[in-house]
This record gives structure tokens, C-alpha cells and sequence, in this order.
């Protein structure tokens, strides 16, 4: 029997604001089946997020949510964990809300190793704004501010946060669904910072410009252009030459912030 | 009063008041000269089960107050000038929201960087007008230490009444100077919460107003879920572009305030029989002005005073009752004439205003507003 998508979903809430082909729905079921994978209770999960196409997400879903500021969902998501640590935390960010404007707090709540989960929909463009380039925008490429090509270079959003800290980090592409909903599963099980880097696709703003075909085209470029971390391990750096790496690239145990502030929070009770 | 007697700093005053009020959390960001607050919330707060955390800047701190006053924490931040204009984009979202916590600035000097040891009373229309957007602003200004201690309670009932964000505005001299205060027994100061919703969770509607111009907020987790966003929404909390219902809620926010002012505004008004001059002054300025007041008495100039606790919404009629009273308003304040233009807006010529003004990091000192006070008499 298909998913039953409508018991998470909020009645009256769609049409969603997405555009026609946009990948960021499949990112949404993704973490839809997670949550159900892994028996969240609606009551006890708060879905945070900033502005954006993606930010738009918790407004479709049944759970507690909340739609902050530009970049700041990971800033009110460690004043909502640390105030319930009980709750069920999850950020849903872009790539331009999470990595540029919001920079600082996902570096910092990677090195805090707070239990939040944080998926990054990845479309390599600020799409709500009319696809300027954002921090994952690749060099060289059109965005209405880069038209003579992009000249910064790109976050490895996985690099980045382990190099801050993350204790589960893995990145996963709308072509292909079922291991991105088992890497948002094992993120939101996962007691720590998670961060999952969500490849998918804005045909309207970025791959228009850039000519990379039709939406599906676009969903299909992952399938050809991204490696397994296992299978890459048998291929030669020419093969790899250009491919992207997904799966899971760090799963550690390291103690979580809430926990030990409530070691704190004895000691100083006397305890 | 009856209670415990101790000898505070002004910023000491402000995190014990919070924990009397019932403040469990608080996000920060180091910033001086308001680091006092953070210092030993961060010793008290695990005390009582509550949290501490030092965020990693102050738009991050002012972000985690709100996350946690969501969850139906008592929540307060603590900043100074350069600290309170990056809390500023979520001070609006606290607005709109209606989520209640309460925001301390103790002023120093600026702009940008200014002066980090200098007192200051330079953030004055930054309290009222720094976040974009229509929106109620409640500013409290206490004196002493004893009064931040007790406008800090105050604060954070009149916040979870009214479900709005309140700023206490002190500087660097009552911040830091030292008192011997009391501090009340438990009860005997009245504790506000928020409204909470007591209907059954599939019925509750986020920002309905049909039983009150403040509704009802439910903590998340509580078994009521409800969507919070910054985007203007209509009473069930979701988004919405219709003139018809946004306007009408622009116009709520601002009369949460205006229909409250009995529960809101409080001042003080000396007046002196014969006066022809007025001193309207609000924080440490108003402790130099009584100190020239009395000067000025001795040497036979009465004189009015009035001082705001309250400088926002702002104490429109008193002000207008001491213009009737006297010829001249002077108005002592640590910056370049903020105050002074509210004072000259309420008025309407009805008496003429000059102002005292420093903004070189000293106090305005007694002998300032006297020699002010003997000019215009």
C-alpha cells in the first residue's frame, strides 16, 4: 500500500508555493517517511526554520512549527531544544539560509554538538529571491548577480560541517529518495548534531539559466554524477574526476549538549 | 517591604529580579557593560533548573530567547548598544509573533563601537523605532537599583500579559554602581503568566482574539500544535497577504499597548508650588537632576520634576500637565536630543524646551542641569 502522506500533512494547507518541477517536495516526503520511519509523535516535534523556498516547508506539515528570520532557525531551535530537551528538534534551511546569512549558527551548532537535525535543501541558488548564487552555487555558473559566471567558490556543505564539528554528517539527492529518507531516519535517531546535505533541483531559477535541461533532466544529472563513499573507494581519481560523493560520511558518538548541561545543572544543585 | 536585605550592582539587581519573575532562560552574547547579567545567570539559573547559554552572537542570543519562550519559558537577554542593534531583526519577530521576553540594554556610548565603558542614553528612539515595521514598543527605565530590581519583575509580567517583548533600558552608571536594596519575599510581589488556551487542542487558534485582544498561547510540546511565523498571518497562524485581515492586525499589536497604559505607564511628578521650570529626566540623569532640584530649592527656584519609568509608550500626559504648569522644560539627557524631541512633539508650544546634553562619556552631573536651570529662570 502507497505511503499515506495526509496523516503528517496539514488539511487546507496546499497547493504548496513551489514551482512547477522543483525538487524541494521530494525532500519534504523524504522527511515525511522519516519521521514515520522512526515513530515521532506530532505533539512532541517542533520542525524550525528560516526564509526561503525550503523555509516554506514546516507551514505544509503537522507538527509544531515555526518559520523565524533569514538564517536564524538553528538559533531559535537551540532556545526551543534547550528549554524542552525532551522535543523533537529538526531544521529544514536552503543552502543560502543555512551556509551565508546563517553561517555562523550552523558552524556553531556543529561545534555544540546540540541534538538538532538540520536538512539542507541543496539547490545551489537563492530561489525565492530570483536565483541569485548562494554559498553552493558552483564557480563559474549563471545566477541573475553572476552573469558573467560565478566568481566564488563553493561549500562542501559535508566538509564544512564536520570540520565544525557535526557528529552525523551525509548527503543524499532527490534521485535517490529511499537513502535520503534512511539518512534523515539515522539523523533524526542519531543523538547530536546532524546535518543532511539534501541535493535537489530549482529548474526555474538556476537550471533555466544554466541550460541543464528539463526538470527531470535535472533529477537524473544526479543519478550520473554522484558516487556512493563505498563505491568510490573502487574507482580511480580520473573516474571520480568531477563526480560528487553521497552517503554517510560520519556517524560518532560524542557526548550532546543538552545532556551535558544537565550534568551541569546537577552539579550545581549540589548532585 | 519586607525581605532580604543585600548590597547590588544594578545589573545583579536585574538577573535576580528576573529569577523572582520566574525567568528560566537565558541566551547571550558577552558585551560590556551588561556581562554581569550573563555572568551570574549562568551560576543561577542551573540552581533553580533552569538554562544558560552563550550563543554565538547576539542575533543568535535574541533568536534562542524567543525558541524558549515558545517552549513556556520565562526568557531574558541581556545586551548594550551594539549588542541591541543586531537583536533588533528578531525583536520585530517577538512582535508579530506576540511571543513574550524581556530584553535588557544597558546603554553605552556610540554609534557603532562607541564608547564600551561610557554611560550613554543614546538607544532612546532605537528602543521605539530600531526594528523595522509598525510596533508596539514598552521601554522601562529604571532609576536605581532597588527599581531594577522591581522593573524587572514588572517587565516580565507586563510581557507575558501582553504577549509583546519588553525592553529595560538602564546605562553604564546604574548598571554598575552599587545599592543596598531589598529583595521582596517570595509573593509578595505579584508573578503574570501568559494567557493559556483551555480549549480542547484541535479547536485552538493561535491569534484568535474573540475573547480578548491578547489570545490565548499554548507551549509547544503541550499537545497543541500550532504554526509560529514572522510572515503576517491571520488567526490560525498561517500566512496571509489579505488587506482586510492584516491591517486589522497591525492595529491589534498597537492597541495591546494603548488599551493597556494603566497596566503600562508609571512616572514620577514633584511638583513645587511657584514653579516656572520643569526637569523632565529619566535614569541616572533624573538621580543628577534631583540632585540639582534640591539646589536649586535651596537657592529659592522651585522647580518640577518629572521622571518616566515607563519612557515608551511615552508619558504623554504628564508632560502636557507639567507644560501647563510651568514656562520652561529643561531636559537633561546622555545624548545629543532624543528625548527633547518627544517632550517638544506632546507639548505643542504650549512651554518652551532646551535640553542638557553630554555624550563625552561623563555624567550629566547636578551642576549641569543647575546652571541650565538658573539660565532659563
Amino acid at each position: 500500500m502507497a505511503f499515506n502522506y495526509d496523516q503528517y500533512m496539514r488539511p487546507g494547507k496546499l497547493p504548496h508555493i513551489w514551482c512547477p518541477g522543483c525538487a524541494h517536495g521530494t525532500v519534504m516526503k523524504a522527511i515525511i517517511r522519516a519521521i514515520d520511519r522512526v515513530g515521532l509523535e506530532k505533539d512532541r516535534t517542533v520542525i524550525v526554520s528560516g526564509i526561503g523556498c525550503a523555509s516554506r516547508m514546516p507551514g505544509y506539515v503537522d507538527f509544531n512549527t515555526l518559520h523565524t528570520t533569514h538564517g536564524r532557525s538553528l538559533a531559535f531551535a537551540t532556545g526551543v531544544k534547550m528549554a524542552d530537551p525532551s522535543l523533537n528538534v529538526i531544521c529544514v534551511a536552503g543552502d543560502g539560509d543555512s551556509l551565508a546569512i546563517g553561517g555562523n549558527h550552523f558552524i556553531h551548532a556543529c561545534r555544540r554538538n546540540i541534538d538538532i537535525t538540520m536538512i539542507v535543501f541543496n539547490n545551489n541558488i537563492y530561489g525565492m529571491t530570483g536565483g541569485q548564487f548562494s554559498p553552493t552555487t558552483p564557480h563559474g555558473r549563471l545566477a541573475s548577480t553572476t552573469p558573467y559566471g560565478n566568481p566564488d567558490y563553493a561549500f562542501d556543505v559535508a566538509e564544512l560541517s564536520m570540520g565544525a564539528g557535526a557528529t552525523y554528517v551525509s548527503r543524499g539527492t532527490v534521485y535517490h529518495a529511499v537513502p535520503l529518507e534512511r539518512q534523515i531516519a539515522d539523523g533524526i535517531t542519531h543523538n547530536g548534531f546532524s546535518v543532511i546535505d539534501a541535493l535537489c533541483t530549482c529548474p526555474t531559477t538556476y537550471g533555466r539559466r544554466n541550460k541543464l535541461g528539463s526538470p527531470i533532466d535535472m533529477i537524473l544529472w544526479f543519478k550520473d554524477n554522484t558516487v556512493g563513499i563505498k563505491a568510490a573507494q573502487k574507482l580511480s581519481p580520473e573516474e571520480m574526476e568531477g563526480k560528487i560523493l553521497t552517503g554517510v560520511f560520519r556517524n560518532d558518538i560524542k557526548p550532546e549538549y543538552c545532556e551535558e548541561y544537565q550534568k551541569i545543572v546537577e552539579m550545581a544543585q549540589g548532585g | 517591604m519586607s525581605g532580604k536585605e543585600v548590597f547590588y550592582q544594578g545589573n545583579e539587581a536585574c538577573a535576580e529580579g528576573a529569577l523572582y519573575a520566574g525567568c528560566r532562560f537565558f541566551g547571550g552574547y558577552p558585551i560590556t557593560p551588561s556581562t554581569e547579567v550573563a555572568e551570574l545567570l549562568s551560576r543561577r539559573l542551573p540552581k533553580v533548573g533552569g538554562a544558560f547559554i552563550q550563543m554565538e552572537d547576539e542575533i543568535a542570543a535574541m533568536a534562542s530567547i524567543i525558541g524558549a519562550s515558545l517552549v513556556g519559558k520565562k526568557s531574558l537577554t541581556a545586551t548594550s548598544g551594539p549588542g541591541m542593534s543586531l537583536k533588533l531583526e528578531n525583536l520585530g519577530f517577538a512582535c508579530i509573533t506576540e511571543v513574550p521576553c524581556v530584553i535588557l540594554n544597558v546603554m553605552r556610548g556610540g554609534p557603532s563601537t562607541g564608547l564600551p565603558t561610557g554611560p550613554s542614553q543614546s538607544d532612546v528612539m532605537q528602543a521605539k523605532w530600531g526594528t523595522h515595521g509598525d510596533h508596539p514598543a514598552i521601554v522601562l527605565t529604571p532609576a536605581s537599583v532597588q527599581e531594577i530590581f522591581n522593573e524587572t519583575v514588572r517587565a516580565f509580567n507586563i510581557s507575558e500579559r501582553l504577549r509583546t517583548p519588553v525592553i529595560l533600558l538602564t546605562d553604564e552608571i546604574i548598571g554598575h554602581m552599587r545599592e543596598k536594596i531589598v529583595i521582596p519575599e517570595k509573593g509578595e510581589l505579584e508573578i503574570w503568566d501568559r494567557p493559556r488556551p483551555d480549549c480542547p487542542p484541535e479547536e485552538y487558534l493561535p491569534y484568535d482574539t474573540s475573547k480578548g485582544i491578547v489570545p490565548p498561547m499554548a507551549d509547544f510540546g503541550s499537545g497543541y500544535r500550532f504554526h509560529v511565523t514572522g510572515l503576517n498571518h491571520d488567526a490560525s497562524g498561517f500566512p496571509t497577504n489579505k488587506p482586510s485581515l492584516v491591517e486589522p492586525e497591525e492595529e491589534r499589536l498597537m492597541a495591546k499597548v494603548t488599551e493597556n497604559l494603566d497596566m503600562i505607564e508609571k512616572y514620577e511628578y514633584f511638583q513645587k508650588d511657584g514653579a516656572k521650570v520643569g526637569v523632565m529626566a529619566f535614569g541616572s540623569s533624573a538621580r543628577s537632576a534631583k540632585a540639582a532640584i534640591k539646589q536649586a530649592q535651596e537657592e529659592g527656584i522651585p522647580v518640577d520634576l518629572l521622571r518616566p519609568v515607563t519612557l515608551w509608550p511615552y508619558p504623554e500626559g504628564p508632560t502636557i500637565e507639567m507644560a501647563g504648569r510651568v514656562d520652561t522644560i529643561v531636559v537633561p539627557e546622555m545624548n545629543l536630543g532624543q528625548m527633547i524631541n518627544e517632550v517638544q512633539r506632546c507639548i505643542e508650544g504650549r512651554a518652551k524646551v532646551v535640553g542638557v546634553n553630554r555624550v563625552d562619556g561623563d555624567p550629566i552631573t547636578p551642576e549641569n542641569i543647575l546652571q541650565k536651570i538658573r539660565e532659563v529662570v
